[in-house]
C-alpha cells in the first residue's frame, strides 16, 4: 500500500490505520470518532489529505484547456482566487470533483482526488494541447487545518497575519522552516480553516509544530466523513460518479453560462434548460436507527424512488443524515419518504443542504 | 451453574440450563466506538444458527451481532433501547438478548473462557 509522508506519524501517535484510495491512511486516532468530529467544530483539527493529487497546468492555453474540461468559467477568477468545479466526460458524467486555483504566471492548479488521480491524469494527458503545459507536484504533501481555532493556530505557526485572507483564496508563503507553502483558505469541514501545500522534505516539521499546538487535534479520515456529510458536500465515488451529472448532483451553480462547449455540454445544457429525472437530496430520519450508504428509499405508497450515497450520524445534530438520489418528484423539501434498512421501513423526510450552517470564513 | 460461552465474532453467551443470555466480549465492546444505535429484535422471533438478531451502529460503522445457537428470542434487554454503552457492561448487565436454545449440543462447539482467550491472543 502507498504511503504519504505522514504514515510514521500516524502509527506513532496509535491511529487505527486502514485503506483508502490505495494509501494506508489514519482512520482515527486514540480518541475516537465522535471526539474527533467534536473537536474539529470546537476547536481545530490537522488532516493529512497528502494522497490527494496536485496538478497545475500552464501555457497560452490554459484557459481554454480548463473550460474544456469543466462546466465553470475562469475569467473573473482573480489572480490567488479559487474555484470548485467538477471534470466532466464526453457524456456529462462527472469524472472528479476538484478546486482550481488561479496561482497567475505559474497558471492553474488543480487539488483532485486521491481515488482518481490515475484516471484523472490520463484524461489530462489525453487531452492536453500543444500550447499547455502540465505538472504533477507529488513532491509536495498536503495538510488541512481546519475549525475555529484555525486561523489563530497558523498565524502563530507561520508569524504571519492571515484575518485578511477571504474564503476560497490562496497564497504563497516562504517559511526558513516549512518552505515554500501555497496556502488556501478553503477546506471539506463546512468550517474555518486552510489547506496548506508543503514540500515533502519540510512536511514533518509543519505538521510537529501544528500538533504540538493546545488546540490541535490530529483528525482522521472517518471523522472527515462525518464532518463532510454535516455540511452536506459530496464524497467522489460515493454521491457522485461517471454517470451523475452536476445538474443531477445539485451543483449547477459550477456550471457557467459563458461555458457551453466542455465535455459534456450538450447534455448539460440540456439539463439545465428542461430538468433533471433524478436529484440529489439531504434527507433526516424521522424514526430512530441509521441509514448508510445504498439504503434503498421508497414513496410513503411503496413505489422505489432511489437510493443512498451516504448516511450516518450527525454528531452536531444526533439525528441520522443522509444524501441520496432519488426520482424529482420527490425530491422537494418536506417530502416524506421511506429508508428501507435491513428489511424495516424508516420514515424519512427530504430537508435542504446543508444539514448546518457553514462556519467558513465571511 | 452457569457458563460463558465465546464465538469467533466475539460473542458471548451465558448459558443457565437451555437458556443463553447473548451479549458481546470486551474486545468487540472496544472495537465498536462511539454508539450511536442499536437495533434490538422482538421477543418470540425464531432465529437459527448463525443469523443476526440485533446491529450496531457506532458512528464509523454497523456492527452485526449474530446467534452462534438456534432457538427463540424469549426476552430483549430494552434498556438498550435508552443506553446504549450498556452494552460495554459483563454480560449480566450488558446482554442483547435472551434465547431458548433448541438444540443445547451445539454449546459444545463454541470456545470456553481458556480457549477464547488463546483465540484472542491470536486475533489481537
Amino acid at each position: 500500500m502507498k504511503q504519504t509522508v505522514f504514515h510514521q506519524k500516524h502509527l506513532d501517535l496509535g491511529a487505527k490505520m486502514g485503506e483508502f484510495a490505495g494509501y494506508d491512511m489514519p482512520l482515527y486516532y486514540d480518541k475516537g470518532v465522535l471526539a474527533e468530529h467534536l473537536h474539529v467544530r470546537e476547536k481545530a483539527g490537522l488532516f493529512d489529505v497528502s494522497h490527494m493529487g496536485i496538478v497545475s497546468f500552464k501555457g497560452a492555453g490554459v484557459l481554454n484547456f480548463i473550460e474544456k474540461l469543466t462546466p465553470s468559467s475562469y475569467r473573473k477568477l482573480a489572480e490567488w482566487g479559487c474555484k470548485y468545479s467538477v471534470l466532466t466526460n464526453e457524456q456529462g458524467g462527472i469524472i472528479d470533483d476538484l478546486i482550481f486555483t488561479n496561482m497567475g504566471e505559474s497558471g492553474y492548479l488543480a487539488v483532485i482526488n486521491a481515488g482518481c488521480k490515475d484516471k484523472d491524469i490520463t484524461w489530462f494527458k489525453q487531452h492536453l494541447p500543444d500550447d499547455v503545459e502540465m505538472r504533477v507536484h507529488d513532491d509536495r504533501a498536503l495538510l488541512a487545518l481546519q475549525g475555529p481555532h484555525a486561523e489563530t493556530v497558523l498565524s502563530k505557526i507561520l508569524n504571519i497575519p492571515l484575518n485578511d485572507m477571504a474564503y476560497m483564496s490562496a497564497k504563497a508563503h516562504v517559511n526558513d522552516r516549512f518552505g515554500v507553502l501555497l496556502i488556501s483558505r478553503l477546506g471539506y469541514t463546512g468550517e474555518d480553516g486552510f489547506e496548506i501545500s508543503v514540500p515533502n522534505e519540510k512536511a514533518l516539521n509543519l505538521w510537529d509544530s501544528l500538533v504540538a499546538e493546545d488546540a490541535v487535534e490530529p483528525i482522521g479520515l472517518a471523522a472527515r466523513d462525518s464532518l463532510r456529510l454535516e455540511m452536506g458536500y459530496p464524497l467522489y465515488g460515493h454521491d457522485l460518479d461517471d454517470t451523475t451529472s452536476p445538474i443531477e448532483a445539485g451543483l449547477s451553480w459550477v456550471v457557467s453560462k459563458n461555458n457551453e462547449d466542455c465535455f459534456g455540454a450538450t447534455r448539460i445544457q440540456r439539463e439545465k434548460a428542461d430538468g433533471v429525472t433524478r436529484k440529489r437530496i439531504g434527507l433526516k430520519l424521522l424514526d430512530k436507527g441509521i441509514a448508510r450508504e445504498g439504503t434503498e428509499l421508497y414513496s410513503v405508497t411503496g413505489e422505489k424512488i432511489g437510493v443512498m450515497t451516504s448516511g450516518g450520524h450527525s454528531p452536531i445534530l444526533s439525528e441520522a443524515v443522509g444524501m441520496g438520489y432519488v426520482e424529482t418528484s420527490f425530491s422537494a423539501v418536506d417530502t416524506e419518504i421511506i429508508a428501507q434498512v435491513r428489511g424495516r421501513n424508516l420514515r424519512a423526510v427530504v430537508v435542504p443542504l446543508p444539514f448546518l450552517e457553514a462556519k467558513t470564513k465571511k | 451453574m452457569s457458563a460463558l460461552k465465546y464465538t469467533k465474532d466475539h460473542e458471548v453467551l451465558k448459558v443457565d440450563g437451555d437458556t443463553a443470555w447473548v451479549g458481546i466480549t470486551e474486545y468487540a465492546q472496544d472495537a465498536l466506538g462511539d454508539l450511536v444505535f442499536i437495533e434490538l429484535p422482538e421477543v418470540g422471533r425464531q432465529v437459527s444458527k448463525g443469523d443476526y438478531f440485533a446491529v450496531v451502529e457506532s458512528v464509523k460503522a454497523a456492527s452485526e451481532i449474530y446467534t452462534p445457537v438456534a432457538g427463540e428470542i424469549i426476552e430483549v434487554n430494552t434498556a438498550l433501547e435508552s443506553d446504549y454503552d450498556l452494552i460495554k457492561q459483563p454480560i449480566d448487565k450488558g446482554w442483547v438478548i435472551k434465547i431458548k436454545i433448541t438444540d443445547t449440543a451445539v454449546l459444545n462447539e463454541l470456545m470456553d473462557q481458556a480457549a477464547y482467550d488463546a483465540y484472542l491472543k491470536q486475533v489481537a
